[in-house]
């Protein structure tokens, strides 16, 4: 099932991502715009569109500040973590058969696994950054991390019961019949919103909460980092749509259309439906966010899982 | 739960709805005959400049925009030597127009005076003057007022009633 040309392949889901990254920023503002009953950018160049190369050249030319009282190995590596977790989470997803860049076997714990790692991005941002907002971000983004992270993998599991394997790819193949959105349709809404909360996007974007903490973990970068941060983020949206789109809703599977424009449609309309929660729904209280992930989120994953199991048992 | 799912759905309804942003550059706003902006001087039927330098629309700036000097012309009609109107202070709230006794200062709906060098925005009596009466077509200060001018005595104006002599028992 892997590529072919390696190299190739990671050349180009790399292209792809980060600009389709860049291009999101354009794609959210004019969406958001829409849904306000207003236009958005549409000034630069056709639709708009060339507000990306404006920001980009904003984003590097502005001063890139390092702060004095900073601890400054750690202030500079932290943008970095966040990339290359969520790029090496690409790494696994299958696009469409042939475009992937390595089929593992293990590849939905590679996910969850570099997930995880992308915390640390954040809390180490928000520990060197050496200032309250920046600190108190952090400190909320490990606690929302852990408390999510839980019945995120959880959540997971019906699906590999049903299709009795971690890689994706067979996954894929496993909804040939019917997608795991009907069967697992608990575990689906249970993992939509922990990747919401993933990619910290509103309503559970209160690592960064830009009303009472300034801007939260990345108060004090500036430039190129805090560009970092930015396409993270996005790279974070486009990476929670994939998965959803290959856990969920038959990856690449669809009549007619090239797999790979089935594949890009599922995840647009994924990346879509993020950008309508976030013109919707008003940011959760913390206290509100923790007991719901523990007192109600939890216990019905685990049921899911019981479930699921049961009926998966009962069938064989 | 059921309201977040209503509230999601409602705001996706608005992608069918219009758009409330008018495309300003290309598409000019409806703006009403009253609203406020760049302020001009108006002159009255005759051609004379309205302002009679009274100085109450400096007093009545809250931001301290408005500067000029009084003097008076060969009739001993009082206008001022100079009018000035810094409008990068100008907050258009219109004070000026309310406190001015002759109709002089008016404000014009015209807004698009943006300028690269702020010592642009600064406008003598001579960007300010306009050659027409402004709001008020028919009004003439100098000929209804009881105020005395070089060929126009007191009781003089119109439906004025000739000055009472105050020594005089007769009725």
């Amino acid at each position: 099932m892997t590529s072919p040309y390696p190299i190739a392949a990671i050349a180009g889901i790399l292209i792809v991502a980060l600009s389709l990254a860049a291009l999101l920023i354009w794609v959210e503002r004019r969406l958001l715009a829409l849904w306000q009953d207003r236009y958005g950018p549409n000034r630069v160049g056709p639709f708009g569109l060339l507000q990306v190369v404006a920001d980009m050249i904003k984003i590097f030319t502005k001063e890139d500040w390092l702060p004095p009282f900073a601890d400054k190995a750690v202030f500079i590596i932290a943008p970095a973590i966040i990339m290359v977790t969520v790029l090496l989470s690409f790494a696994v997803v299958p696009f469409s058969p042939g475009i992937i860049v390595v089929d593992l076997n293990i590849a939905l714990l590679f996910f969850l696994g570099m997930s995880s790692l992308g915390v640390y991005s954040i809390v180490l941002a928000g520990w060197a950054s050496d200032s309250k907002y920046s600190l108190i971000g952090g400190l909320r983004a490990a606690a929302q991390m852990i408390s999510y992270e839980v019945f995120m993998s959880l959540s997971l599991m019906g699906v590999v019961l049903l299709a009795g394997s971690f890689r994706l790819s067979a996954i894929v193949e496993a909804q040939k019949r019917l997608w795991f959105v009907i069967p697992q349709f608990l575990g689906f809404l249970l993992f939509l919103i922990a990747g919401v909360a993933e990619a910290r996007r509103l309503p559970f974007d209160l690592p960064e909460a830009e009303a009472e903490l300034v801007a939260g973990f990345h108060s004090e970068y500036s430039g190129m980092k805090f560009g970092m941060f930015f396409v993270g983020e996005y790279l974070g949206v486009i990476l929670i749509s994939s998965m959803i789109t290959v856990l969920f809703f038959g990856g690449w599977l669809g009549p007619w259309l090239p797999p790979i424009v089935w594949f890009l449609i599922k995840m647009f309309a994924f990346i879509c439906f993020f950008i309508l929660l976030r013109a919707s729904l008003p940011r959760l209280r913390f206290d509100q966010l923790m007991s719901w992930g523990w007192k109600v989120m939890l216990p019905l994953a685990l049921l899911n899982l019981i479930v699921t199991g049961a009926v998966v048992v009962a069938w064989r | 739960m059921w309201s977040l799912i209503k509230t999601i759905w409602n705001v996706f309804l608005h992608s069918f709805r219009k758009r409330v942003t008018i495309q300003y550059p290309e598409k000019k706003p409806y703006l009403a005959p009253r609203s406020r902006a760049r302020i001009i001087l108006s002159r009255d039927p005759d051609g004379g400049e309205r302002c009679v330098a009274c100085y109450l629309c400096a007093i009545a700036c809250p931001v301290d925009c408005i500067a000029l000097q009084a003097t008076e012309d060969k009739d001993e009609r009082r206008y001022p030597e100079f009018f000035r109107i810094n409008f990068s202070r100008c907050i258009f709230c219109g004070y000026c127009e309310e406190a001015c006794p002759t109709y002089a200062i008016q404000l014009t709906p015209d807004f698009e005076m943006a300028e690269y060098n702020r010592q642009n925005l600064v406008y003598e009596k001579e960007d300010l003057l306009i050659d027409g009466p402004g709001k008020y077509p028919g009004y003439n200060y100098w000929r209804v007022s009881g105020a005395r001018i070089a060929g126009k005595d007191k009781g003089e104006a119109e439906n004025e009633a000739p000055p009472v002599d105050l020594r005089s028992l007769m009725p």
